[in-house]
């Protein structure tokens, strides 16, 4: 008996240890004779240790915004001793997948860096209550987006989708680059031109996602949204650049595991950077880790988008900073995000992290962008002046509750016609279904 | 002596004190164990003592299956049960719509049925290679070849290794402009699509799976075939027996119940795959090796307007497919026995 009294004991003592980590830590620990006296009258400083206040901030970097982030976070906490923000840097996919869950069950962070406007309604902290000054913050941002955050939250940048192109290619080649106003068809036929007469293997690719697709199928002509905000995917501008892509496949030109490996997004970004690929249909948001990437391998500029029968577009697109209405400490929150919407925060913010400023002010002003890259800085322009030409249905996309149905299944729908396992019929007809049956779902 | 002396009463107290202590807190937990074995009777404590084993299962398993089980009967996208609306079978007519069962486009979720015949299709390639491999590796390892032990460790050391891990490795080998490719490409052959063609693409996700778990189902057969009696295999040969009539009539029916064994558990765990195909294809190309566990996982998980009670439904319809399998390779077993 004594022994499998021994073996229990063992056994309850690795569990009580394996459980008791957490309350080792907050086992009180006698001070020491001359700390006594300085508990019993608290310093300044003490007290507002004691009153300490953390929060939390998931965020997610495509290039340096962490780091710039992290920058303007230590001087806030520097203003505010009584604040921690604690920003916890993760994976996209984990603000794509995980952060959704994480809200609806009350287990979300204070604040989080997202895409998905439309995800959380009603999950937000209306931010209007907490600033100091209401009219400041609805007056500097793009209304619809705050309108879809429900004022909880504001855009750190605004983003727009256009092509790289690496202008040493054709440089090499000799061939002239198709000035505004060239059409898909052209770019593909001078990208393909410049890829066999340079030996590189692949002309031209689009990221994987239904959002870099929508802009060549609207420049197509695609009404995707209508004006009550409905999608309807089969559209004569839809198809013609779903047909556009599927001769890419079949020609051989586009490298094909953008689109056929993997089930969600994929970037071309990665075959543009390595000098590989000609011609990449992405966003502005990949000016930065194109800038360090690259560096002075090759030249690279941004090119507007082509034109069609719809017109020349890019999609809008961007993230932004949400307060999460479950936090404990809205009046924190409040003031952090009041911090970060000043001009000169912002500022501080878009011009290191090379965005266009969503913000009206800074925007006015203008941004002295911190490069002195000319591909960057020229990047930066041509995406500037592509914001005037967005159509409406491109501005209201991202913004609209069910663009992500759109944007995945729209990818996984093409990539099945891609491979032939559905016709374009077949996959406009079932996309069309996993739409309308999220938004069903959803009680929409 | 006076050192001597020291040294044997540091000896004393250094393995005294432990055991001292530990006689202590037996003391200590025999006053509670007696306690609880007033209250529950001698035969009660096999109860006590499985409760905290049973309490962990209860949490962590059967919590959670009975929520799948009632989450498979709501619809909406909502997270808490109490917040979703009850709506029968409906989830469960969607996935079993079919005009025509063999062709998923009739189907209205086309997806599903895809990854069901994609995973029927995995099971039975993965399977049969899986344990046809299995054995010729263990029956390899059996002999008395050089440097056995060795060669153990190398069939064993994948199954050490994470999926993940396998499947980035492979996939960094095999996609396009992959080792493989170079390697063909530098003998003056072209390119061959080994990630963006449906047949090469589950070709492989076969090969790599069973490379990463072989060493697991060879180690278990080679303890099976271990077990076998030696002098068996030198009667047979006194009477003459072939090696291959050895084998047909000693050691596979000996081997019998191993194998059954290494039949179901790579079984179920082959229904079961995602991990290492989600990272190696991500399931395509197109839904070439989506599998049901990925459907499941793209709609409860990925999606971004979450299909909770689709995903509940396909995970109750898997369940029950893995029953059936075990339920029949059960039935088989009884047999062979």
């Amino acid at each position: 008996m004594k022994r499998l009294v021994f073996i229990l004991f063992l056994a309850l003592a690795m569990l009580l240890a394996a459980c008791g980590g957490g309350a080792a830590t907050e086992t009180p620990v006698a001070p020491a004779p001359d700390e006594e006296q300085a508990t019993e009258e608290p310093m300044p400083e003490e007290e507002e240790a004691m009153d300490a206040i953390e929060i939390r901030f998931t965020f997610y970097a495509d290039g340096n915004e962490a780091d710039v982030m992290q920058g303007l976070l230590d001087e806030f906490m520097a203003e505010n001793p009584g604040i921690t923000v604690v920003l916890d840097v993760v994976p996209y996919a984990t603000i794509d997948e995980q952060l959704p869950v994480q809200v609806e069950t009350g287990e979300g962070p204070d604040l989080a860096r997202i895409t998905n406007f439309g995800a959380y309604q009603g999950k937000l902290l209306d931010l209007r209550d907490y600033v100091e000054d209401p009219a400041y913050f609805e007056a500097n941002f793009p209304a619809p987006i705050l309108e879809a955050m429900g004022y909880g939250g504001f855009p750190d940048g605004l983003s727009v989708t256009g092509p790289y192109v690496n202008k040493t290619l054709f440089d090499q080649a000799g061939i002239e680059m198709p000035g505004e106003g060239a059409t898909w068809e052209e770019w593909t036929e001078v990208a393909q031109q410049v890829a066999e007469a340079t030996g590189v293997e692949y002309a031209i690719s689009v990221d994987r996602t239904g959002h870099r697709f929508a802009g060549p199928a609207m420049s197509m002509g695609a009404t995707l949204i209508d004006s009550e905000g409905n999608f309807t995917v089969d559209t004569p501008g839809f198809r013609a650049f779903a047909e556009v892509l599927n001769g890419w496949h079949e020609d051989g030109i586009t490298p094909s595991e953008v689109w056929l490996v993997g089930d969600s997004l994929n970037s071309c970004i990665d075959f543009f950077k390595s000098g590989e690929l000609v011609v990449c249909m992405s966003g502005s948001w990949q000016i930065n880790g194109l800038a360090n990437d690259v560096g002075d391998a090759f030249d690279w500029v941004v090119v507007p988008n082509p034109t069609g029968d719809g017109g020349s577009t890019g999609v809008a697109g961007g993230a932004g900073f949400a307060a999460f209405a479950d936090t404990e400490h809205p009046e924190a929150v409040g003031k952090l995000m009041e911090f970060l919407m000043q001009a000169d925060n912002y500022h501080n913010y878009v011009s290191n992290v090379l965005f266009l400023p969503a913000h009206s002010e800074v925007a006015s002003a203008g941004v002295d962008f911190q490069s002195d890259n000319e591909s960057v800085l020229g990047a930066l322009s041509t995406y500037t002046a592509e914001i005037p030409k967005l159509q409406d249905q491109a501005v209201a996309l991202n913004v609209h509750p069910f663009a992500f149905a759109y944007y995945r299944n729209s990818a996984n729908r093409i990539a099945q016609y891609l491979t032939g396992e559905l016709t374009l019929d077949e996959a406009l007809a079932r996309l069309q279904q996993d739409i309308d049956d999220a938004i069903a779902e959803a009680g929409g | 002596m006076a050192v001597q002396s020291s040294e044997k009463s540091f000896r004393e107290v250094f393995i005294q004190l432990p055991s001292n202590t530990i006689d202590f807190f037996i003391s200590f937990v025999d006053v509670f164990l007696s306690a609880i074995q007033r209250l529950v009777g001698l035969k009660g404590m096999p109860y006590v003592f499985v409760l905290p084993n049973l309490l962990v299962f209860g949490i962590f398993i059967l919590f959670p299956m009975l929520l799948n089980f009632a989450y498979a009967f709501t619809g909406g996208s909502e997270f808490f049960l109490s917040e979703r609306p009850w709506v029968g079978t409906a989830n469960f007519d969607q996935l079993l719509t079919c005009d025509n069962f063999l062709d998923p486009n009739t189907c209205t979720q086309d997806r599903f049925w895809r990854s069901i015949y994609g995973t029927m299709s995995y099971v039975l390639g993965q399977v049969l290679w899986m344990v046809v491999i299995s054995i010729i590796t263990a029956l390899i390892l059996n002999r008395g070849i050089r440097a056995r032990g060795f060669f153990r460790s190398v069939f064993f050391y994948p199954v050490l290794l994470s999926p993940i891990v396998v499947a980035l490795i492979w996939k960094w080998i095999l996609q396009e402009n992959g080792l493989l490719n170079g390697i063909i490409v530098s003998l003056g052959y072209e390119k061959l699509p080994f990630l963006v063609d449906a047949q090469w693409a589950r070709f492989w996700v076969i090969g790599i799976s069973v490379w990463a778990f072989m060493g697991f189902y060879t180690l278990i057969l080679l303890a099976g075939l271990q077990s076998i009696p030696a002098d068996l295999y030198e009667a047979a040969s006194i009477d003459g027996a072939s090696e291959w009539h050895s084998f047909w009539s000693i050691t596979l029916p000996l081997l019998m119940p191993t194998l059954i064994v290494v039949l179901v558990l790579a079984l179920i765990r082959a229904v079961q795959v995602f991990d290492i195909v989600f990272a190696f294809t991500g399931g395509g190309p197109g839904t070439a090796t989506l599998y049901i566990v990925q459907y499941i996982y793209d709609n409860g998980f990925a999606s971004p307007n979450k299909l909770y009670g689709i995903a509940a439904s396909a995970s109750l319809l898997m369940a029950g497919t893995l029953v059936v399998l075990t339920l029949i390779q059960l039935r088989f077993r009884r047999e062979e026995v």
